[in-house]
């Protein structure tokens, strides 16, 4: 699909500068964007997952919790993301502009995907596994910190890798209220686009996107495998 | 009849699955294959509905070959069913049962009320009927099956493991009420196990398959118990066969001896006058055995009278036209050593040493050869 | 949120003036272009993800679609705008229109895709060799045993469809289309935070309506014995028994 895309810019490549003349040209302020784009989407899953862990593991042990955690979570979903960006400021008394309206925005987004899946991976437990470790002699606490939480940790982190890859795009669409960051690649392209095709902007934004979510998504396989040795022994056997 | 004409199933990979299958399995009867996993007894059973195409080789079906017939329609004459019953979950349990009737445009009325009938005949209350399988046990929804691959009352009927996944009691129950269900309705059956003891209960006829999908032996239960063929059979068939074939050698005419007994509720001290080298047995007011009462029993108990919590339950009944297998057992694990032996009500006939058995045994292998199979239709 | 209320609650806002329409004319526009994207993607991607599903043949198809997820879509309705919208000389909001309704049939193909082939997939292979064992055709078994079985999947793709079409129709404001999204956006050109809080409530509210009618249709076609849902009663109670009954009788 990249390469598919970084053909376009060779068709209208009578528009100068190209893709690469376009980035050594707006370095500075690309790589700001990009470190930006980075901050507003992960933040939002760290203080997503603060939030959901207490809120799953409520759920996943209360009976009467589960049906209002799916319920409620499925509500914010619903709602789309540029409307809640808007609305953020009415809520919080933010000024519009403010990347604090994003963060708060798109963890709202991955407390609703997260809870539910943390609910979903600590309730899968097997039960014999749950048994014998109360069996054991395991208090509830330590049952969830050593056998619980690291046996869903693998479901989990499933559930992460959705919520950054979609917060990802989410984040870009912040930018035609005016948030800098990789979106002002494509209102840039946009706006320059006005009187003729000019590629590069919008181009190098899609890529950049698509590496920034491949890495944070790369990042946290890697974390999921540090986190779960034994899956790995098991693969290689 | 279903006949397998040298069948072999070959697939792509080079795996040989079946191998020159040479089978008959006969009108009105059930024939069990049986055999470790990986013998080919399912692919077997699958080359019969065309689940399965053979490579080479005819499966014939009263003689017609089941090739000539085009797949869904040969299917939906044939009875299948199968270990996780396969239920459709969508629908509710009548409307599974009437499946194949509609599949073959019977009126939705008509199949219903069939299904209806087939519900009860599986010993199901109709109460179930606007159930969804989710909402049955294991062992419900297994005769959910069996009624449903008998909607469309097909002569011949296909039955992959179909009491495996449910718990032995159950299991039991529905073996049990299979064999009064196919006497009733004497239809051409492939029954597929890996469980011998299954096989051999339920089978007519049984036929073990080895691994890569060769004949070991067909033969009926008895004879398969008294003469395996080879060292896997013999092995496959298992330990106790001697004791086992005992199962299928019926007991014509039994030597038993009166035996004393006391009613529940009468008095201990009539007990003790008819102790019997420490024992006596303790009937019903119809004469059904509830126990032996000892010695120590007698003396100890709190009550002036016969009451059920003094008694030992340890020994089986063994009834007068049951096996000699049966028989042993109840002189066996009586702790007077005597084995009560009643009538078909329960009703008590009499004892029988362990000694006594084991002359009917002796009696039973100097008989002439040929007398294992008299107990076939065991 | 209060200066919203009186925005949402101002007649004129209700009406068409000359240049500028109306609250129910722009929801209206908001629910045709995501309709017919949905319809279109549906029309696609439905039976495909049946006739993958079903075959098992063709799920690098799938794998595909999936991977378009991790396009941005604000860049892909950027790109789409400037690529095709030169193209289109025609009248109206066609140049708007023609490259956002691409964007977002391509976003609404793979929730559909993907669900609709995992669903028919995920049919108990047991209940695939009865239904074929007790003779139904191939046909058969897709849309009697398959498809019903596979419909709660499939409702809930096409949710998820909708929802981000919905959202997503509302950011293509910003290229030029009509909508909600106008709303938030000529709200913020203009500094006019009310009918921007105003927009975003109204089609937070679109949102929420069409998930919930998708719901009702969810409830009223999927089989209780598909969702689980028997009723009240000692049915249900009897489910549980037979539940864990069953679960207690399958050999681990």
């Amino acid at each position: 699909m990249i390469a598919a895309l970084g053909r376009i810019p060779a068709q209208g490549g009578q528009s100068p500068p190209g893709l690469l003349g376009y980035f050594s040209a707006h370095r500075t302020e690309v790589l700001h964007w990009l470190w930006w784009h980075a901050w507003l989407s992960v933040l939002p899953v760290l203080i997503g997952l603060v939030v959901s862990l207490p809120l799953g593991y409520l759920a996943s042990r209360r009976r009467w919790a589960y049906p209002a955690l799916v319920s409620v979570s499925g509500l914010l979903y619903t709602i789309p993301s540029l409307a809640l960006f808007v609305a953020m400021p009415s809520i919080l008394g933010t000024k519009i502009l403010d990347p604090v309206n994003v963060v708060v925005a798109l963890s709202i987004y991955t407390v609703a995907l997260l809870a539910r899946v943390v609910a979903d991976g600590l309730g899968a437990v097997p039960e014999d596994v749950a048994q014998a470790a109360t069996a054991m002699g395991y208090t509830p606490l330590q049952r969830l910190a050593k056998v619980d939480l690291p046996l869903a940790v693998p479901v989990i982190t499933a559930g992460l890798r959705v919520a950054v890859v979609a917060n990802v795009s989410l984040v870009a669409i912040a930018a035609t209220i005016g948030v800098p960051e990789l979106g002002q690649l494509f209102t840039n392209g946009f706006q320059l686009s006005s009187t003729g095709p000019y590629y590069p902007p919008i181009v190098l934004g899609i890529v950049l996107c698509v590496v920034l979510a491949l890495v944070l998504d790369l990042v946290i396989v890697l974390v999921n495998r540090a986190l779960t040795p034994w899956r790995r022994t098991e693969a290689h056997r | 009849m279903i006949v397998f004409e040298s069948v072999t199933k070959r697939y792509p990979g080079g795996t040989v699955a079946v191998d020159h299958l040479d089978l008959e399995a006969p009108k009105g009867r059930i024939t069990v294959l049986v055999g470790p996993s990986g013998c080919g007894k399912t692919t077997s059973l699958r080359m019969v509905n065309r689940m399965v195409e053979p490579t080479s080789g005819r499966v014939l079906i009263d003689g017609a070959d089941t090739a000539a017939s085009p797949p869904a329609a040969l299917r939906r004459g044939i009875g299948y069913v199968i270990q996780h019953s396969g239920l459709l979950p969508h629908r509710t349990v009548l409307d599974n049962i009437a499946t194949v009737p509609l599949l073959l445009g019977t009126d939705r009325r008509r199949a219903r009320s069939r299904a209806m009938e087939l519900l009860e005949r599986v010993g199901l209350t109709p109460a179930l009927a606007k159930r969804y399988p989710a909402q049955l046990s294991g062992g419900q929804q297994q005769r959910v099956g069996v009624a449903r691959a008998l909607a469309a009352d097909p002569p011949v009927m296909l039955m992959d493991e179909p009491f495996s996944a449910v718990d032995p009691v159950v299991r039991e129950q529905l073996q049990n009420e299979f064999l009064r269900l196919q006497e009733e309705l004497g239809k051409t059956i492939v029954f597929v196990t890996h469980d011998i003891d299954e096989a051999i209960k339920l089978g007519d006829r049984i036929a073990v398959l080895r691994v890569g999908g060769r004949l070991a032996q067909v033969a009926s239960p008895a004879e398969l118990l008294a003469r395996p063929v080879d060292a896997f059979v013999a092995a496959f068939v298992g330990r106790d066969r001697g004791y086992r074939a005992l199962g299928f050698a019926a007991v014509s005419s039994l030597p038993f001896e009166r035996e004393e007994t006391v009613r529940l509720g009468e008095a201990l001290a009539t007990a003790r006058d008819r102790l019997n080298g420490g024992w006596v047995l303790v009937v019903d007011a119809e004469d059904r055995p509830q126990g032996w009462l000892s010695e120590d029993g007698a003396r100890l108990a709190a009550q002036e009278t016969v009451t059920e919590d003094a008694l030992n339950l340890g020994g089986t009944l063994a009834t007068e036209d049951g096996s000699l297998r049966e028989l042993l057992d109840a002189a066996l694990s009586s702790p007077s050593g005597r084995g009560v032996v009643t009538d078909g009500e329960g009703r008590l006939l009499g004892s029988i040493s362990p000694s006594t058995a084991v002359r009917l045994i002796e009696e039973r292998s100097s008989a002439p050869a040929g007398a294992p199979g008299t107990g076939e239709e065991a | 949120m209060s200066n919203a209320l009186t925005w949402l609650t101002d007649p004129v806002n209700w009406q068409d003036q000359l240049g500028t329409p109306g609250i129910p004319t722009q929801l209206g526009n908001h629910l045709a272009y995501s309709l017919a994207a949905v319809a279109i993607a549906t029309v696609i991607a439905f039976p495909l993800g049946l006739l993958i599903g079903h075959t098992g043949r063709g799920t690098p198809v799938v794998t595909f679609a999936n991977g378009l997820r991790a396009l941005p879509t604000l860049g892909l309705l950027i790109l789409l705008y400037v690529v095709v919208s030169p193209h289109i000389s025609g009248r109206g909001d066609a140049p708007y229109l023609v490259p956002t309704e691409i964007v977002l049939v391509l976003l609404a193909i793979p929730p559909v895709l993907g669900n609709t082939c995992a669903g028919v997939q995920n049919v108990d292979p047991a209940v695939r060799d009865a239904s074929v064992g007790m003779g139904m055709t191939g046909r058969e078994v897709l849309f009697r045993v398959e498809l019903p079985i596979a419909l709660p999947l499939v409702l809930s793709g096409l949710r998820s469809a909708v929802l981000q079409v919905v959202a997503t129709a509302t950011v293509a404001a910003y290229v030029g289309l009509g909508g909600i999204g106008r709303y938030l956006y000529d709200g913020l050109a203009a500094r006019d935070f009310a009918q921007m809080t105003g927009g975003a409530v109204l089609v937070a509210a679109l949102a929420l309506v069409l998930d919930g009618v998708l719901a009702g249709v969810q409830r009223y076609a999927v089989s209780p014995g598909v969702s689980g849902r028997f009723g009240t009663g000692p049915a249900q109670a009897g489910a549980r028994v037979a539940e864990a009954a069953g679960k207690a009788s399958v050999p681990a």
